[in-house]
């Protein structure tokens, strides 16, 4: 007889409600079967009451951390229907915010994949080293999360020049430490034990799943949405796609880490872009856009997002069809797991990299002794104010 | 006018059963074809010209329920839309899911949000609303009357 084993909907390595129902002989897991639709949002329900200009904050919310991809195919999809060409110094901005995501995400990956094996110095070590990544996005954006950087033909907000040698610095910054992490990880007895022959996905599944992003590109499945359908100022660099063959867990980990020293050069690459072009005129004026319907794509830290839209000339979108690239790669998970050990089962579902909400950022603390409450909003809120202007001064 | 080799093939191979084509630029194109063939010209993209499935968009529109099949050839960076015009009373369609494993959560998902009913799909539970919501209700359907018994009994306890 099987027994159920449930991951969710609550669960501490779950930090979305999702319920997956392991059914286990012993350590195996022989089946498995989920339930979705806990935090179901009808966003693409509510995108049909607002205006495009609206919708970009709604498609923002879609994922807490990846908040930039929603936006930016939304962007790509919109334009391609009114046929509009932004400029130089958009398409730059808007590639670096797309891979400064893209580092804090996979550092957040890294984090968490460690402390899912119980290792938990992975974790706080990738973590310290996201922070500076998140406190170059409040200088640059206001926002940690959630960035609002993105608009119909252009950006909300210009990089201006003074601040590329303080981004320059960061980076530097980050790729010593990106190279540290992928020493430590990749040279690890410990970590190659726990993740080499784990969660395997053949070539064959990833095309049946139709999985896109590092879990594809691990199996060897050579996709990129950057490369393959050009968009932003990625035509304008040179960086080349991460595979890996096996398909296991620390394949995924290896393209990802891999990734980072990418999206270190392309961010690199457009601050120097950024220096030739004139400071301001980072957006044109889009009037109206007409009736017809667009699709549009943009490579997320998971992978493609792919947004389709059909408008009938008016102010809002008739069908907003989203598709995150979890929608498909969670579903993988049925071909990682079955066979292996229940031990195995979460770090097979958190190779997929699913979402999480990551815009806490300090909790509300007693003082043991005393009972005073040493943080209150307010307090909270000035210094948050005080970090940004320190990052702005 | 553009013309793109991956559609001349389709044209070829499935004369009659292409309704329309509209080629929007190099990468940008969709296919209307006779709801009766899309498992064949599906199955003739997937395996024949290596497309990939993306994922499936049902929408509301006066000529009848439209759905878009959205594949994607990743070496050309091509996104083909192969469209179906199912009639409004009768929505009925193959399921792809004998293809692609890639189709069984969008199947469900439309069939759950605007009442397409796809044959051969091996389960077609709801996937997002299970629950809380009424049955044979469909959010995403235009002019669906929402006056009552829009929550299921399930979630007024």
């Amino acid at each position: 007889m099987n027994k159920i084993i449930p991951i969710g909907p609550y669960h501490p390595l779950q930090e979305e409600p999702e319920l997956f129902k392991l059914y286990c002989e012993g350590e195996i897991v022989r089946d498995i079967k989920w339930e979705t639709g806990y935090n179901h949002r009808g966003i693409e329900k509510l995108s049909e009451s607002k205006t495009f200009d609206q919708v970009f904050f709604l498609v923002e919310r879609v994922c807490g951390i990846c908040s930039t991809s929603h936006p930016f195919a939304f962007a790509n999809c919109m334009e391609e229907i009114g046929e509009i060409e932004i400029p130089a110094r958009a398409k730059y901005i808007r590639s670096i915010i797309g891979e400064l995501e893209r580092i804090h995400s996979h550092l957040l990956w890294v984090g968490l994949a460690g402390h899912f094996l119980g290792y938990n110095t992975v974790f706080m070590w990738a973590w310290k080293y996201r922070e500076p990544v998140l406190d170059l996005f409040e200088m640059i954006t206001g926002n940690r999360n959630s960035y609002a950087m993105f608009k119909i033909g252009g950006v909300r907000r210009d990089i201006e020049n003074y601040k590329i040698p303080g981004i320059q610095e960061t980076l530097d910054l980050l790729k010593r430490k990106t190279n540290l992490l992928i020493g430590a990880v990749m040279d690890d007895p410990v970590i190659h034990a726990r993740t080499k022959g784990v969660g395997v996905l053949s070539r064959e599944d990833i095309i049946n799943y139709a999985a896109v992003g590092p879990t594809a590109r691990a199996s060897g499945v050579d996709i990129d949405v950057r490369r393959d359908d050009p968009y932003a100022a990625y035509p304008l660099v040179s960086w080349k796609v991460i595979t890996a063959q096996a398909g296991d867990v620390f394949a995924k980990a290896e393209v990802r880490l891999l990734e980072m020293l990418e999206s270190i050069s392309i961010i690199e690459q457009c601050l120097e872009g950024l220096k030739k072009e004139k400071e301001g005129g980072t957006e044109v004026l889009v009037k109206e856009i007409p009736e017809g319907m667009g699709t549009g794509r943009a490579e997320a830290p998971r992978g493609e997002v792919f947004h389709f839209v059909k408008t009938d000339g008016s102010n809002y979108p008739v069908r907003h069809k989203i598709r995150a690239p979890s929608y498909v790669n969670i579903a993988t998970f049925r071909k990682a797991c079955v066979g292996q050990t229940i031990s195995d089962a979460a770090i097979s579902l958190a190779a997929v990299d699913p979402c999480y909400c990551c815009t806490e950022r300090m909790a509300v603390a007693y003082d043991i002794h005393t009972g005073e409450i040493i943080m209150n909003g307010a307090g909270l809120l000035e210094l948050s104010v005080q970090k940004t202007l320190k990052l702005k001064s | 006018m553009i013309t793109l080799p991956e559609i001349e093939i389709v044209q070829k191979h499935f004369g009659k059963a292409v309704h329309d084509v509209a080629v929007r630029s190099l990468k940008r194109a969709t296919v209307t074809i006779d709801p009766e063939s899309i498992v064949n010209v599906s199955r003739f993209l997937f395996k024949d010209l290596n497309f990939r499935f993306i994922i499936a968009s049902a929408l509301e529109t006066d000529r009848g329920i439209e759905v878009l099949y959205h594949f994607s050839l990743d070496v050309s960076g091509l996104i083909l839309n192969l469209q179906v015009i199912l009639d409004k009373e009768h929505t009925e369609i193959e399921s792809l899911t004998g293809l692609f494993e890639a189709a069984n959560w969008i199947e469900r998902e439309m069939h759950e949000i605007i009442g397409i009913n796809f044959r051969n799909h091996p389960n077609l539970d709801k996937l997002i609303s299970e629950g809380n919501w009424a049955e044979g209700v469909y959010p995403y359907r235009k002019n669906e009357q929402r006056a009552e018994g829009i929550r299921s009994e399930n979630s007024e306890q």
